[in-house]
């Protein structure tokens, strides 16, 4: 099996598991309780409170261990909204690509307590610029958020820019490093993040776990009543496995950020030369400012679902925007995004490397993609329609 | 669990009367590139009393679940009479392929009025009277909302 996924999630690593294990054998103390194994519990977190801090470049303090992703995306955002709103500033900007924890967040607050939201175009290229963001803040803006790396197209927006931006004009700054944290270079404090998301399962941590960072002065809103772990910020004994397991994935990953970006850049950028090949289909997102390990491209006369369900059976495990996939009306939001049409953007094939992966891999994967979009176009009457003419191209050949 | 069962997965891995009649006598096509899926049936209806399907082809454009229903329908109208074409739902393509997932029901109601386009244009193509309201419109068809 090629796992060719490694957006959607990652295999856990040797030192995340070890991590994990040790735990659970050795101290299931509760990290609230007095007595010494329970100090001991409490020692472990704050150990590892400490190293998240260190690779994310903010202060120990200003960690908050949660659920995952979706979580710290939706407490950044209503703590942002409420914080702003107390001072008449309902009005909050992002992006029409983000995801949808943020976006339903966003819509949530809308609808039921009236913010206003901006929902920043995005170039065809997946990315925005910080002078969109100069331009969209209003005296009442009490929030940015712009996710770090793109999911799906894997563009890496202007961060450290966009930060300068609100910074200059006193607008809290939260971004959404889920696909980002241990695969590119973050820094909160250099790169101006007032608050950032992130998931361990996405650099071979556990599932359900995962932080939001937020600088000291920003009073989180707790989302869940109950005890005062986690300062009063988050109630719910804490999965100390988890987190230990989190700490110790991000600090291997975050270590090894030059030589697997070196390692990946090539292996993408090979893998993305072998697909252009392929008559009619285009790459989906800036090639330069992109993640290491993504690669998403959009076939002109085929479906997505059927692309995915053929590359199963090749050994190929690979993700679509194909509305087929989700089982939604729409295809993906974010190819819409950047402009893709509706019929190209069910197309579309999401390949998203690992550290694994070899060359043979990588050209394996060309000649599969390669012969079942051949395959596909031979029985697609839409290609049919698009070879006589009769429709028109989207793509050049 | 597996997404499709092993007859939807058997009919979209080998997709039984795939292709074009050069010389069908009745051609349908219903989708659209916008909703994802396009399925186009081509008719070859012999001259004889009971109008037999001596051959189908079909082209699709779409999941899974629209191939595997575009080849089980074309296999269950293969070799009939007209009037046995015009009684196959979409019903009896979901239970020939062992039931199909909810949000994919539109497949097969895809391959059935494809059919059923087929025969109006065979039925316009011999001058052959028919009730209207009883064929789904190509207009709907083509330029409609798409299915979930």
């Amino acid at each position: 099996m090629i796992y060719a996924d490694n957006a959607a999630t990652t295999r856990m690593s040797r030192a995340a598991i070890d991590a994990m294990v040790t735990c659970m054998n050795e101290n299931y103390g509760n990290p609230s309780s007095l007595y010494e194994y329970g100090q001991k519990a409490k020692e472990l977190l704050e150990d590892a409170r400490a190293r998240v801090a260190a690779c994310l470049g903010c202060q120990p303090a200003e960690v908050t261990f949660t659920s995952g992703g979706s979580e710290a995306d939706n407490q950044a955002i209503i703590t942002a909204a409420h914080l702003g709103a107390r001072k008449g500033k309902k009005h909050i900007i992002s992006t029409a690509f983000e995801h949808h924890a943020v976006l339903h967040t966003l819509d949530k607050l809308k609808k039921e307590e009236g913010f206003e939201v901006t929902l920043l175009d995005v170039h065809s290229s997946g990315l925005i610029t910080p002078g969109q963001v100069e331009e969209a803040i209003r005296d009442d803006t009490c929030l940015v958020t712009v996710m770090y790396a793109n999911n799906e197209i894997g563009t890496i927006q202007p961060i450290p820019e966009i930060g300068a931006v609100c910074r200059g004009r006193g607008v809290l700054f939260h971004t959404d490093a889920v696909q980002a944290a241990g695969h590119i270079h973050i820094n909160m404090t250099e790169q101006n993040i007032d608050m950032l998301s992130l998931s361990a399962h996405k650099f071979h941590g556990p599932k359900g776990v995962g932080v939001l960072c937020a600088k000291k002065g920003i009073r989180l809103e707790s989302l869940i009543s109950g005890g005062a772990q986690e300062r009063g910020k988050r109630a719910g004994t804490e999965n100390l496995p988890g987190i230990l397991g989190l700490a110790a994935a991000l600090e291997e990953a975050c270590g090894s950020i030059d030589t697997y970006t070196e390692k990946m850049t090539a292996l993408r950028d090979r893998l993305i030369d072998g697909l252009d090949r392929i008559p009619y289909g285009e790459l989906n997102g800036d090639r330069e400012h992109r993640l290491p390990g993504n690669v998403n491209f959009c076939f002109e006369g085929i479906e997505g679902e059927s692309l995915l369900l053929l590359l199963d059976d090749k050994g190929i495990c690979a993700s679509s925007g194909s509305a087929c996939t989700s089982g939604s009306l729409d295809p993906s939001h974010v190819l819409l995004a950047i402009g893709r049409p509706h019929e190209v953007a069910h197309g579309s094939l999401r390949l998203s490397l690992g550290e694994d992966f070899t060359e043979e891999d990588v050209d394996y994967i060309i000649k599969s993609v390669e012969d079942v979009v051949t395959y596909l176009r031979g029985m697609s009457p839409f290609w049919r329609d698009l070879t006589v003419g009769k429709r028109p191209h989207v793509f050049a050949e | 669990m597996a997404l499709y069962s092993e007859k939807v997965m058997d009919h979209f891995r080998n997709p039984r009367n795939v292709g074009v009649i050069e010389d069908a006598n009745g051609v349908g096509e219903v989708g659209n590139p916008v909703c994802g899926d396009i399925m186009k049936i081509y008719l070859k209806i012999d001259d004889d009393e009971a109008k037999t399907v001596s051959d189908v082809k079909f082209e699709t454009f779409g999941c899974g679940s629209a191939i595997a229903s575009s080849s089980m329908a074309t296999e269950l109208i293969k070799g009939r009479p007209l009037s046995e074409v015009l009684t196959l739902t979409n019903k009896a393509v979901t239970e020939a392929l062992d039931g199909l997932p909810a949000h994919k029901l539109h497949c097969s109601v895809l391959a059935e009025e494809a059919i059923k386009l087929a025969v109006k244009d065979y039925y316009d193509r011999m001058g052959i009277p028919y009730d209207a309201s009883e064929f789904p419109s190509e207009e709907d068809e083509q330029g409609g909302h798409c299915m979930a």
